[in-house]
């Protein structure tokens, strides 16, 4: 499998991104409207006259900071950061399921916060610091959460695990102890199909109790 | 010939052990692979054209505007002019591109014109499907007439359950490679060994030269048997492209559309019984469809098949809707459900509990003894005595209360599978097998019965599975994998082992092999532990590797797997009569299921399932339009399933007991996933005083119910 | 979806710049939920897609002058929940936001485009187009309607307004602003949400060039207000039924009342019968299940929805008692 570096540097010599021109990002810190590319020159002046900035609609490079790195990618303004971190940043925890902002599958965090990524815009996320479950389980062996889902056997086909626990990550940082009604509260923005739920809320309140997640 | 027995139920060290899955970890994660998450490089992206219409013919296709679409390196048409279309979301063409966004665009460009033709998409009024519905089964039995008339009760009703589509989470789907002679599919199968060979006869490549690669699937529940037509045409899309690399997943709607389903069935029913209670009648005219080839007739009635007096007629209804496919326990949560609302029905017409109905008759069921220790079991566990009262006669304020019953029956004999054990001289064990682990924890039994059976810790065991490199084993459905796999584990590493007996006998005072065991990581003579060596000494004296292959055999599978399953589910709920909507409050599941490999995973496919019966019972069913013929909740907002708030409490009791141990493996796929649905409705039935024809029981429905409006529909 | 170029303004001003005078020349993206969904099912291909989460002008829940407050339209449904303030001052517009139970939708999900998000209809995500008409004749109305309109309908839209906070804000007479490059105007809640005629209207009154930049509720004293939405499953799910009612008590009888509902009509739908039946009443079983009644007297359901007139009766009956405390 190629590394991220790789896709990025293919999609450039076959997509047509390297003959546009593109402001480098110099920060993580700086604006969005910032580090977006400008898209034809002239495109890019009518927009700076009336103040907002214009980006594609042909492809842009952007760049995400994806579990504390800052990674260069090329996309189309059109294109969603779950398409973007599945396809050429090859971070592939985050799942397309219903591709609708319904199932949950695709959840990560945004600023600390949980999003569907399926319905968030890559382009719309820089300037955001962005967690995939990758990172937010970056110590696998010793994560508290990690080990109560395997011990309560909270995954079965494993394909909305993911998305659970993200959506568990966040419910736990907002609310250390919830209780069995608020660890129910915290997953409703999520779904499994092969019946996982008993596993989950289990994993869920055993690692609260816990405390390290 | 070696002796295969499992080890005594006192004798395990990892057989029936609560073991944590082995990829959890890497599952809970994100860290699994699947089909979908591979980006080889040179990667292209697929998309496709489908029909939007159910019945249509295609008078003429221009692709050209596609082919010359910004990326576009391959178009293939897959249904040309002149085509007819009988169902929504048949692929038309297909195309390969840069990106997926540049792929899509090019789809929009291909022009169809299209004849649309009248269609049939909907399947619950028998009296409109007219000449689409065709006799399908005919079954008399005894003299139904005669004990129609002797009856001393009889009752009558209808029921309906729905067209249900599989909705894996992972879509269908593969990432394909077509280069040179050889093809490399990263898919997404319940058949990793059947894989090659059925994509092969689509493409005419020998199945040799087709490499199945699958470490992970994302659900599959019958639906995955198949290389399917997006195996082929995705190779071409390769093999037109250079040989790169092509992913390719169904969109949602379209997986929803055609990707499997289970087919509906709906039933007139009139049962009669004799004063004591004891049933003495079926009748049922039943219709069903699972799309453009109609419906098989189900197994009606259900389990109580002893019942003296039947007459069955059945009515498969074509219409224009995708294909149905198996769908965990094909046909069996149906006819559960059918058969245990009718006994139910009779039960409240008899005035009785129908607790004493069920017990009363499971000697009409091949396994009564069975039945009747399971029920009363599932009785005490929802403290059935204490909380149970007749129909409508449960309430509090708006809240009505209600008790049900579902019972269920399956085979679940062990699959041809083979496995391979090797034993390297550094002291590795490799165990080798062409299977796949849904999520059921497949992987996970067959190192604990390695592992058990060498000795060894666990993780001394190097499982490699989901690839057609290594034996063949059967395809993962109608629980089969587990006796299957289990087998041929415990085959291959006990012949494996024998072979080292055999090399060891001479290091050993020439104790012969019968008389050497493996135990904590040693080999040693048997009653004489001091007398012996560390596992590591003991493959230090092979010259090379060892290697067993096991076989099991279904047609002789040593007493290590057999078929028959039997379990009953017991439901609790609660249902707001002023909005309709359904609260299971609790439900039970007691299940035999023969030697239980690991209580945990065990556990975890009993929940699963019960879980699809909440979804079954109280919310999903595929929704199509007459007027338009559209499927218009193909996607996960209106196919709606149970949420983790949404499923209340559930209990599982294992039947662990030598008697069922003594039984060796059976399997728990499709078991448990049975019964739910008919336990649920009949609790809602005791709940709110009268039957809720059909399910899922949404607002609407039960609200229509209990207005008098109860029909199918 | 089709291609579309994005814009990033920092400001109200450069966002009002950024707008067209068609639908089609640019979209307002907030939280994403809903236009994202609608761009990728080719129900709206914009050409440009506006970010406004960048605009400073849109954030922010304040007090007013008069004692009100402000709720910046970009404001997600999580901030607004966690405003603990406004929650006890307006506990319609809280218990509304509760039931949008995914955490994942109330981190995304703004107030402003709930109350202009587009109708979950699944004729129209079909790509029927707003009325689902077919050769002039709706589908709706010997369709699939088990979801729609029960009042309201007036032949020709049947879909329902999905806004969660529509019908609070209406209850609790809300007002909300709009902005464009001529100005300022302020419109009520209920005025806000109108019944479109033809596919080519939108179910609020916003023009193509037009922001809807904040919600203004008045002050609160006096009042009590509740929600109450019947929903089949507990994990994210559309209500079936919703009713918010605002009420002012006198001596333990209702001196006012305001009563919305919500999911039963193309509009959140304000039940002035209801109100009249409860005014001058003491809140109870019987005085509820009255104003519930005359809330869907005019209900005229369709062939499979008859079962939501129950559920707007019902959520009537039990948004006063709650509301009554």
């Amino acid at each position: 499998m190629s590394s991220p570096k790789e896709q990025g540097k293919h999609k450039g010599s076959k997509g047509e991104v390297s003959r546009r021109g593109f402001l480098e990002v110099t920060s993580a810190g700086g604006a969005a409207a910032a580090t977006v590319a400008l898209d034809r020159p002239a495109a890019a002046q009518t927009g700076a006259q009336a103040g907002a900035r214009i980006a594609g609609p042909g492809p842009v490079a952007i760049t995400l900071n994806v579990n504390g790195k800052m990674l260069k990618v090329n996309v189309e303004p059109r294109e969603t950061l779950l398409d973007t971190l599945r396809g050429p940043l090859d971070h592939t925890g985050a799942k397309r399921v219903c591709d609708r902002g319904t199932c949950g599958a695709c959840t990560v965090m945004m600023d600390g916060k949980s999003v569907y990524s399926c319905t968030v815009l890559a382009i719309d996320a820089q300037g955001s610091k962005i967690e995939t479950v990758e990172g937010l389980t970056a110590d696998l062996k010793n994560d508290a959460l990690v080990k109560a889902f395997v011990e309560h056997d909270a995954q079965q086909c494993g394909y909305c695990t993911p998305g659970f626990m993200v959506a568990a990550k966040m419910l736990l940082k907002e609310t250390p102890k919830p209780t069995y009604a608020e660890v129910k509260a915290g997953l409703s923005g999520n779904l499994c199909r092969c019946g996982t739920y008993v596993g989950l809320r289990g994993a869920v309140l055993e690692a609260a109790q816990g405390g390290r997640a | 010939m070696a002796e295969y027995n499992w080890p005594a139920m006192a004798e395990r060290s990892w057989i029936g052990k609560r073991i944590s899955r082995l990829d959890g970890p890497q599952k809970s994660g994100g860290r699994a692979k699947y089909g979908s998450d591979m980006n080889p490089a040179e990667l292209l992206h697929g998309a496709i054209l489908v029909s939007p219409y159910a019945h249509a013919k295609i008078n003429s296709i221009d692709t050209s505007a596609a082919k010359a679409s910004p990326g576009v390196t391959a178009v293939i048409t897959i249904e040309g002019a002149g085509k007819e279309i009988q169902w929504e979301g048949t692929i038309i063409a297909a195309v390969a591109a840069e990106t997926e966004v540049q792929a899509r665009d090019a789809v929009r460009k291909i022009k169809v014109d299209w004849q649309v033709l009248p269609h049939l998409v909907q399947d619950d009024d028998l009296s409109k499907a007219g000449s689409r519905a065709k006799p399908a089964g005919e079954k008399i039995q005894g003299d139904p007439d005669a004990a129609k008339a002797a009856a001393a009760f009889r009752v009558s009703g209808e029921y309906g359950i729905p067209v249900l589509t599989h909705c894996c989470l992972e879509p269908h789907g593969q990432v394909i490679q077509w280069k040179g002679d050889e093809i490399v599919s990263w898919c997404s199968t319940q058949s990793v060994s059947n894989y090659a060979g059925d994509l092969g006869g689509q493409i005419e490549v020998p199945a040799t030269a087709i490499k199945v690669h699958q470490d992970h699937i994302g659900g599959g529940f019958g639906s995955k048997f198949q290389s399917d037509q997006w195996g082929a045409f995705c190779a071409q899309l390769s093999k037109q492209s250079g040989g790169r690399p092509v992913k390719f997943f169904l969109d949602r709607n379209v997986e929803l559309m055609i990707a499997g389903n289970r087919p509906s069935h709906y039933a007139k029913i009139t049962l009669g019984a004799d004063k004591e209670g004891k049933i003495t009648l079926w009748e049922s005219d039943s219709w069903s469809t699972g799309g453009f080839t109609g419906g098989n007739i189900p197994p009606i009635p259900y389990v109580f098949t002893k019942i003296a007096n039947q007459r069955l007629s059945h009515n498969a209804v074509s219409t224009n809707n995708g294909p149905q496919r198996a769908w965990r326990a094909p046909n069996h949560p149906q006819a559960s459900y059918l058969t245990c609302a009718a006994i139910d029905d009779l039960a409240a017409k008899m005035g009785k509990d129908p607790m004493e109905v069920f017990l009363a008759n499971f000697d009409l069921t091949a396994r009564g003894d069975a039945y009747t220790r399971q029920l009363k079991k599932a009785a005490k566990l929802i403290d059935w005595e204490a909380n149970w009262k007749g129909r409508g006669k449960n309430r509090q304020g708006h809240i009505a209360h209600g008790l049900g019953i579902g019972v269920a029956t399956w085979g679940g004999a062990g699959h041809d599978s083979r496995a391979t054990a090797r034993i390297h001289p550094d002291g590795t064990v490799e165990l080798e097998c062409g299977t796949q682990d849904l999520g059921t924890g497949t992987r996970t039994i067959m190192v604990q019965v390695a592992a058990d059976t060498l000795g060894l810790p666990m993780d001394a065991i190097r499982l490699k599975i989901g690839q057609n490199a290594y034996p063949p084993s059967g395809a993962s459905g109608g629980s089969t994998t587990a006796g299957g796999v289990s087998s041929s584990t415990r085959i291959a590493t006990t012949d494996a082992l024998n072979l080292l007996f055999e090399q060891l006998s001479s290091s050993l005072d020439n104790t012969p092999a019968a008389n050497l065991e493996a135990k904590n990581g040693r080999i040693q003579v048997k009653g004489n532990p001091s007398k012996g060596m560390t596992w590591r000494e003991a493959c230090r004296k092979l010259a090379s590797p060892i290697e067993a292959l096991g076989h099991n055999n279904p047609r002789n599978p040593r007493g290590l797997n057999t078929g028959g399953a039997a379990g009953v589910q017991v439901a609790k709920v609660s249902v707001d009569t002023e909005t309709g909507v359904v609260t299971l409050d609790k439900i039970v599941a007691v299940q035999d299921c023969g030697l239980i490999l690991n209580p945990k995973t065990a556990e975890s496919q009993v929940y699963g399932a019960m879980i699809m019966s909440v979804c079954g019972a109280l919310y999903e069913e595929r929704i199509v339009d007459e007027l338009s013929g559209r499927m218009l909740n193909a996607d996960m907002e209106f196919y709606k399933l149970a949420g983790a708030p949404d499923i209340g409490e559930m209990v599982v009791e294992m039947e662990i007991d030598p008697e069922n141990d003594a039984r060796g493996v059976i399997g728990l796929g499709e078991p448990p996933v049975i019964s739910g649905i008919a336990a649920i409705g009949n609790a809602v039935a005791n709940a709110i005083g009268v039957r809720v024809p059909m399910v899922p029981l949404t607002p609407r429905r039960v609200l229509d119910a209990m207005n008098g409006n109860g029909r199918i529909s | 979806m089709e291609a579309f170029a994005y814009a990033n303004p920092a400001s109200l001003k450069e966002a009002i710049a950024s707008l067209g005078t068609n639908w089609e020349d640019a979209a307002i993206l907030a939280g994403g939920t809903d236009l994202i969904t609608l761009m990728k099912q080719y129900v709206y291909s914009p050409k440009k897609v506006v970010n406004i989460k960048g605009v400073k002008e849109l954030k922010g829940i304040e007090r007013t002058g008069d004692g009100g407050f402000r709720i910046g339209a970009a404001v997600t449904i999580d901030e607004l929940l966690k405003n603990r303030i406004l929650g006890e001052e307006f506990p319609a517009l809280q218990m509304a936001a509760k039931g949008i139970t995914s955490p994942q939708m109330r981190h995304m999900g703004t107030v402003g485009g709930d109350l202009c998000q587009r109708p979950r209809c699944w004729y129209f995500r079909n790509g029927f187009g707003l009325l689902a008409l077919k050769d002039g004749k709706s589908l709706v109305a010997e369709g699939e309607n088990q979801y729609h309109a029960i009042l309201g309908h007036n032949g020709k839209a049947y879909f329902v307004s999905a806004s969660s906070f529509g019908p609070a804000l209406v209850a609790c007479g809300a007002k909300v602003k709009i902005s464009s490059a001529s100005g300022v105007r302020e419109v009520n809640a209920e005025d806000f949400f109108r019944v479109p005629t033809s596919d080519a209207e939108r179910e609020v009154d916003l023009k193509p060039n037009e922001i809807l930049t904040e919600i203004v509720l008045p002050v609160s004293r006096g009042t009590k207000s509740s929600t109450y939405e019947v929903r089949q499953r507990e994990v994210f799910d559309w209500p079936l039924a919703t009713a918010s009612v605002m009420l002012r008590m006198s001596g333990g009888k209702v001196s006012e009342a305001r009563i919305a509902l919500g999911h039963v009509a193309p509009k959140p739908w304000r039940a002035t019968a209801a109100e009249q039946a409860i005014k001058g009443q003491t809140i109870n079983e019987e005085t509820a299940g009255k104003a519930g009644e005359a809330a869907v007297a005019g209900a005229q359901p369709l062939s499979q929805n008859g079962y939501k007139v129950q559920l707007a009766k019902t959520a009537v009956k039990r948004a006063l008692l709650a509301a009554k405390g």
